[in-house]
């Protein structure tokens, strides 16, 4: 992103920082300071030692018409890093322009889109590339520009999605860490469908909710999201290639009192090769902990990939259990844990994760992250093993 | 003497069975009169079709600590027996979770559906509404306390009428029907020219009174009567949440697609 669109996108920010109300237009800056620090020196020469500061700027401008029916939304992000120069980028996570035409409605821009019920990974979830340089967990995403038509059908929902630009995935650079060694070749990209990113994908969904049960339908054909690495001539770079991929599957949840059974399964045709992975598990919630407010969910889910590692895309996901606590406090703070751990059962590499939230006064978000990697003999794990980190957030809301 | 005998042995055995079955019967009859009570209220409300409303709920503790949400409240009334409403409740503030959205189908004796919308994420979740007894964002009400005005929620018993603050009131006697309830029972007081709802006292699950929500500042729009404050204390905590109405708006354009989970990524 050229310095013009990065100053441009600071004057959104500068320009107005008033809330309008519901409808009509309102623009909501944020601004987070955050500090990563990590346990240990780096394990690979070049990378950053153990601390790295980072800014975000980011928000919402949005506009909504009187009857709520046409909608418009925008949605910059700029980040800067004081040490990993692939951490200092800009992105458009939303840019798009709606209209609910009664029937059909109709979404056209940059947007996002969001498909499953698990809490460990989404399988199903195929729509935006994952922003790794940003997070970990898969959970922040580029923007996708996309055609969106979607119908409702009683308590059924059918959209049909275009993708005619495809994103490529983020890496940490060579000098940042939670990276693999060797680096990620963030310039010389190969794409197996026309040699091109406006290829084009199609997507189909269909959801529908039957008494306690919330099914989902996809079927997606286009370009995989995650590319295929392979070390360079020389051994000093990973070059990424991204296949084709043909994918179809099925999200499901049942709610049944405080329990919460969930599954997600996909059959999927990428590099030559065809496989399936696939999620299920649990969330039970006791609720009113101990005759206070607070909530206490525990999770349990496993997840399992059959793919050949040796053509298609890496998955570190492939034989694993997911076990994980949520403490909801329900205070006028919105207090909020999540602790967790990944045990691959191959490998026996475990990652463990904690993440706390809770609001300061009204216009402020405190967030802690941590992460510890416990390697096993994970080729892809042992590579983040010096990397175990604690990221302190804070984000002022304007 | 002997024909005496016979009056008397009978009178005497007319009052034991009297005496013996009136207290049921006035139970009955309190029921009876509790549930018409109840009913005429529910009634009053009957056809309102759909509404919107922007809320400003204030949660704030002993010390004098507040925290200010803002929200809007989108209604479709029920379409058939055994239905409840259909809400959709927007977030406005704090800002953090702006753009948070709360659809719920209420169920009458069941427990309601309802699902989560993350603006952040654009997810939709599905969640478990087993927790009718847990606070509502953090705030003084229950979930319970917000989805079930449905009539078939509770059993009646009327109690008395009396003067409070000046107004007339019937004060029933509702427990509540419906599983995993926080409350063992409520005193429910209507206005006897309205049949609104004005106040009700919460009693925990050991009889204890917990809370007692006051409605107030009631307008009319066309038939249709709305409270536009209504307090909630805590008598354990001491913790007061309001929520401030602003103006009604009624036959607001919906269908019942709008009140469906696919459309909560796209408000």
């Amino acid at each position: 992103m050229s310095r013009t669109a990065v100053l441009s996108l600071l004057c959104v920010f500068c320009l107005t920082v008033s809330s309008v109300g519901a409808r009509g237009l309102s623009i909501r800056p944020e601004l987070s300071i955050e500090a990563r620090g990590f346990a240990d020196e780096p394990q690979f020469f070049d990378q950053l030692g153990t601390a790295q500061l980072g800014v975000v700027l980011t928000g919402q401008a949005s506009w909504r018409s009187r009857d709520r029916k046409t909608r418009f939304d925008f949605e910059p992000y700029i980040r800067l890093d004081n040490r990993d120069s692939r951490r200092t980028y800009a992105d458009i996570r939303e840019l798009s322009f709606s209209k609910d035409f009664g029937t059909w409605d109709i979404l056209f821009g940059v947007s996002q889109v969001f498909w499953g019920v698990a809490e460990s990974r989404n399988v199903v979830d195929v729509i935006n590339q994952i922003d790794a340089v940003e997070d970990l967990d898969e959970g922040e995403k580029l923007g996708q520009p996309m055609l969106r038509a979607a119908r409702s059908l009683g308590p059924g929902n059918i959209e049909l999605i275009y993708l005619p630009y495809f994103r490529e995935r983020g890496f940490a650079g060579r000098d940042g860490r939670l990276r693999f060694s060797p680096a990620v070749d963030a310039k010389n990209i190969s794409y197996e469908r026309d040699g091109e990113a406006w290829a084009g994908d199609w997507a189909l969904r269909y959801t529908q909710r039957r008494g306690a049960l919330d099914l989902g339908l996809h079927a997606f054909s286009g370009t995989n999201r995650n590319p295929f690495l392979a070390l360079s001539e020389s051994g000093e770079r990973f070059l990424q290639t991204y296949q084709s991929l043909d994918q179809v599957g099925v999200d499901l949840q049942l709610t049944r009192g405080a329990w919460l059974l969930k599954g997600e399964w996909v059959a999927a045709e990428s590099g030559g090769s065809s496989y399936r992975s696939w999620v299920a598990g649990f969330e039970y919630t006791l609720f009113g902990l101990g005759g206070t407010a607070a909530d206490l969910g525990l999770i349990a889910e496993h997840l399992r990939d059959t793919r050949d590692l040796t053509k298609t895309p890496i998955t570190v996901f492939d034989d694993d259990t997911f076990a994980g606590l949520r403490l909801t406090l329900n205070d006028s703070q919105d207090t909020e844990l999540l602790a967790g751990l990944i045990r691959d059962h191959r490998t026996s590499a475990i990652q463990y994760s904690a993440e706390f939230q809770r609001r300061i006064g009204a216009r402020n978000l405190l967030e802690l992250e941590a992460r510890v990697f416990s390697g096993g003999d994970d080729p892809f794990i042992t590579a983040f093993e010096a990397d175990d980190f604690l990221t302190a957030r804070w984000t002022v809301f304007f | 003497m002997k024909q005496l005998t016979v009056v008397t042995r009978t009178v005497l055995a007319a009052a034991v069975i009297f005496l013996a079955s009136a207290t049921p019967a006035l139970t009955e009859e309190a029921k009876e009169r509790g549930f018409a009570i109840a009913k005429r209220s529910d009634l009053s409300d009957a056809g309102f079709g759909s509404s919107s409303v922007e809320l400003t709920m204030t949660l704030s503790d002993p010390s004098g600590r507040t925290t200010t949400r803002e929200m809007r409240i989108d209604t479709l009334e029920k379409s058939g027996e055994g239905n409840g409403d259909r809400s959709l409740t927007v977030f406005f503030t704090p800002r953090d979770v702006e753009g948070t959205a709360l659809l719920s189908h209420a169920k009458i004796l069941e427990s309601d559906d309802q699902w989560l919308y993350l603006p952040a994420l654009r997810r939709t979740k599905r969640i478990s509404s087993a927790n009718k007894s847990g606070p509502f964002v953090g705030s003084e009400f229950a979930f319970e306390d917000l989805t079930a005005n449905e009539l078939g929620k509770y059993e009646y018993t009327y109690l008395e009428t009396r003067v409070v603050d000046g107004t007339e009131m019937d004060v029933v006697e509702c427990v509540p029907r419906y599983e995993r309830s926080g409350y063992s029972k409520l005193l429910c007081y209507f206005d006897t020219e309205h049949f609104q709802s004005r106040r009700i006292e919460f009693f925990d699950r050991g009889g204890q009174p917990l809370k007692t929500l006051v409605l107030e500042d009631y307008r009319q729009y066309n038939e249709f009567w709305r409270p536009h404050k209504q307090t909630m204390t805590n008598h354990l905590t001491g913790k007061v949440t309001i929520i401030e109405s602003a103006e009604y708006e009624f036959g607001v354009d919906f269908d019942r697609e709008d009140f469906e989970p696919a459309v909560l990524d796209r408000l």
